[in-house]
């Protein structure tokens, strides 16, 4: 215990966090990518330290298994994109860096300025996997309901954005020319 | 520092790393991952507060980050493929060169 936080809390924010700055910082879109991944797991190890067992087994499967994937594949898909290496960050970063700082030291602020929550926590909530498929299933059955949607809409739109416009386009052009 | 306040705090530093990615960098698809983090610290906050909360077996921070990692899911798919065919018509995806958005 070190200033009352444990050895494992410590370490997993430090994994995230070095993890964050690399992908931040490194100069190959790859390795960014690889980074992200290491932050994506250190994040899940701080859910399952706070007993939210599904949430950490969920960012694994979801961030991991397929955020990451996906971000590897954008990126080598739009390799050689044109970007000098020397010339990686934008012409204002400094405005950027200020802004990032500005907020980071203002949520810093208010939580250190914060009153300590006084009401007793509990020992270990009981958020059973079980528990969280009947909450899903009775309070917060229309939320599931429109995320569904969503995600099947996101998917559809997702690959009719990135599918090649070239026949579309075509046929547009020929019936224009028809008139 | 209470167990609170030291998760908040590195929610914090992933927060504000991720604006700096996504305010700083020139690809595109790394100002999507800088999103990314940020919804995912966000999710960190949530899910803090759920554990500390005087009633935890309410599940209410819980199904908020669960609903939040669906929706982010949802972002970065159609965000990567906005990328993507922006990359086809100008090969570029250098956001200082992303000046127009008609092929």
């Amino acid at each position: 215990m070190i200033g009352g936080l444990s050895i494992v809390f410590l370490m997993t924010a430090l994994l995230t966090v070095a993890g964050t700055l690399a992908a931040a910082l490194l100069r190959n879109l790859v390795h960014c990518a690889l980074s992200l991944t290491v932050t994506f797991a250190g994040l899940a190890l701080l859910y399952l330290q706070l007993d939210a067992q599904f949430a950490g087994f969920a960012q694994i499967l979801v961030y991991i298994g397929a955020v990451a994937i996906l971000v590897v594949f954008a990126i080598l898909l739009t390799r050689g994109a044109g970007i000098p290496e020397y010339r990686s960050y934008g012409s204002n970063w400094f405005a950027g860096l200020a802004i990032a700082a500005a907020v980071f030291a203002l949520l810093t602020w208010a939580v250190m300025k914060s009153f300590p929550a006084t009401a007793a926590v509990a020992s270990s909530p009981a958020a059973t996997v079980q528990s969280i498929g009947a909450a899903l299933m009775s309070t917060y059955v229309l939320p599931l309901e429109i995320v569904a949607i969503l995600l099947t809409v996101a998917l559809i739109g997702a690959v009719i954005v990135a599918m090649p416009e070239a026949k579309v386009s075509n046929s547009l052009t020929e019936k224009a020319g028809e008139r | 520092m209470t167990p609170l306040a030291a998760f908040l705090i590195v929610a914090a530093l992933v927060f504000a790393i991720g604006l700096a990615i996504a305010l700083t960098r020139r690809n595109g698809i790394l100002v999507l991952i800088g999103i990314e983090l940020m919804l995912n610290a966000a999710n960190l906050n949530l899910i803090a507060f759920w554990r500390f909360a005087p009633h935890p077996e309410a599940l209410i921070g819980m199904m908020f980050a669960i609903f939040s990692i669906a929706v982010a899911a949802a972002e970065a798919a159609v965000g990567l493929g906005l990328i993507i065919a922006y990359h086809r018509h100008s090969k570029t995806t250098d956001l200082e060169a992303m000046t127009r958005m008609k092929g």
